[in-house]
């Protein structure tokens, strides 16, 4: 019970999760199973690289229609991170893929123009940085002081409904880094990668969504 | 708010941990499992790891040592040494280990970048350039660990890494590697000036203070071995890190940029 299944289709950082949510004592296993996928009791879909090529991926290995069976028919929580929270949306400016739709959301660049003939900041977007939480959520649950996350990310999550924004982030632009949605939480930064900040964050996944 | 990260560059030779001076004479500073652990309870910006004997030994990245290291090590880590290939790439992701730096194979296969950035994403690919000042006093990328002068003038190389796929640019100062006698600031300006991509500085950090001047010349990062592995004069290794208000405090944000 309370089998944690962190998906994988070739695109993330696995070990770097499953490592950090050994420590927070979750049963955690990586599988690219369909059955394991659909049976899950919570997914988590990391990810890190290209938008195409994780869509690709994802459908190449029959793995959209039993997540969608997990997560949408079942009501199972799930969290993506990093290119998984893109995969989230409908779309994404880096590629022509469709992605998987559940949050009112697209994928957009960021785009800086130049000052002093210089970019105003550097992209992709990488390092530590704040979130601002728009409202109480089981996830932020007794974060240690001045929580800061590790990001590192070109495309950036635009919400349809500000409602479905879980946390604000600035750079440049105040961006959703994270968002949540019923049993689907998003969240652009590495929580696997961001010390103790991150393990109070993936430790409430495990016990407590 | 953003601010620059304070990166530990570690060097491995053998099962141990070493560090150079002018990329010569590692001297050894301990076992590697054990430094990353204090540098977690440290609770540091961020992890580079250099294998320094892979290229030059002509060996892929010891992927089952890297494992054992990386195991607790919750804050991302980038790995260089004897990365040749998408497969070596995907498995050191498969380890815990989030960005690739390719250096002696960004000169021999440019290629490589591109495939590099198609599959895990430019941001994970970052490519390193150890520069040395020819005779003539001119900057080169130097390749196979500093052994090989390319002939390449550094700027040019940055331009055309990004341009294949690099989403960050390690610039290693050889001459100034081990010195802790400040970064060389004119080389980070200029590499930083020519292109639009994250860049760590590394190479001659001796204070806090050093690594805030290393983003004021451009830089998104700044690393550095010596200051983090040792102390005092006569360089007795103790790991150390500053803490996250010195860290506030030294990269106050410059001129709106970064």
């Amino acid at each position: 019970m309370n089998r944690i299944v962190i998906v994988d289709y070739g695109a993330g950082n696995v070990g770097s999760i499953q490592n950090m949510g050994r420590k927070a004592g979750g049963d955690l296993v990586i599988s690219g199973d369909p059955d394991q996928i659909a049976r899950a009791d919570k997914l988590i879909l990391p990810g890190v690289g290209a938008f195409d090529v994780g869509m690709g991926n994802l459908r190449s290995r029959g793995l959209e229609a039993p997540l969608n069976a997990a997560v949408i028919d079942r009501g199972v929580p799930i969290l993506g991170i990093c290119l998984g929270a893109q995969l989230l949306t409908r779309r994404s400016e880096e590629g022509t893929s469709a992605g998987l739709g559940w949050i009112a959301a697209d994928t957009l660049r960021f785009r800086f123009a130049p000052q002093d003939g210089r970019p105003a900041r550097t992209v992709p977007h990488m390092g530590w940085n704040f979130i601002e939480p728009t409202r109480p959520d089981r996830l932020l649950e007794n974060l240690p002081p001045e929580p800061r996350y590790y990001f590192v990310h070109t495309y950036h999550l635009a919400c349809d409904d500000d409602r479905d924004v879980l946390t604000w982030t600035e750079y440049g632009i105040r961006f959703a880094s994270s968002v949540q949605r019923a049993n689907i939480w998003g969240m652009q930064f590495h929580p696997e990668k961001s010390h103790k900040f991150g393990f109070a964050l993936l430790n409430n996944f495990i016990h407590r969504a | 708010m953003f601010r620059s990260r304070a990166i530990p560059c570690l060097l491995l030779k053998g099962d141990g941990l070493v560090k150079t001076v002018w990329f010569k004479d590692p001297k050894y500073v301990g076992d590697p499992i054990n430094a990353v652990k204090l540098f977690n309870d440290l609770e540091v910006d961020e992890l580079m790891l250099l294998d320094i004997k892979a290229t030059p030994e002509g060996r892929e990245p010891d992927f089952a040592k890297l494992r054992d290291i990386v195991s607790e090590a919750f804050m991302p880590v980038s790995y260089g040494g004897g990365v040749r290939s998408v497969d070596h790439a995907r498995r050191l992701c498969q380890v815990g280990i989030e960005k690739v730096v390719v250096t002696t194979a960004a000169v021999d296969d440019p290629g490589l970048l591109s495939a590099l950035a198609r599959e895990l994403g430019s941001q994970s690919v970052v490519v390193g350039m150890d520069v040395k000042h020819d005779w003539l006093r001119r900057p080169r990328v130097f390749k196979h660990c500093g052994l090989k002068n390319t002939g390449l003038d550094p700027v040019e190389h940055a331009r055309n890494a990004e341009r294949l796929g690099a989403g960050e640019l390690l610039v290693n100062s050889i001459d100034r590697d081990g010195t802790q006698g400040g970064y060389d600031l004119e080389l980070i300006e200029q590499v930083t000036r020519a292109v639009n991509i994250p860049v760590i500085a590394c190479g001659g950090a001796g204070s806090v203070a050093d690594l805030a001047k290393a983003t004021q010349a451009g830089a998104s990062a700044a690393a550095a071995g010596s200051l983090f592995v040792f102390r005092g004069p006569h360089r007795a290794v103790l790991i150390n890190y500053p803490s996250p208000a010195e860290l506030q405090a030294a990269f106050q944000p410059v001129a709106g940029r970064r």
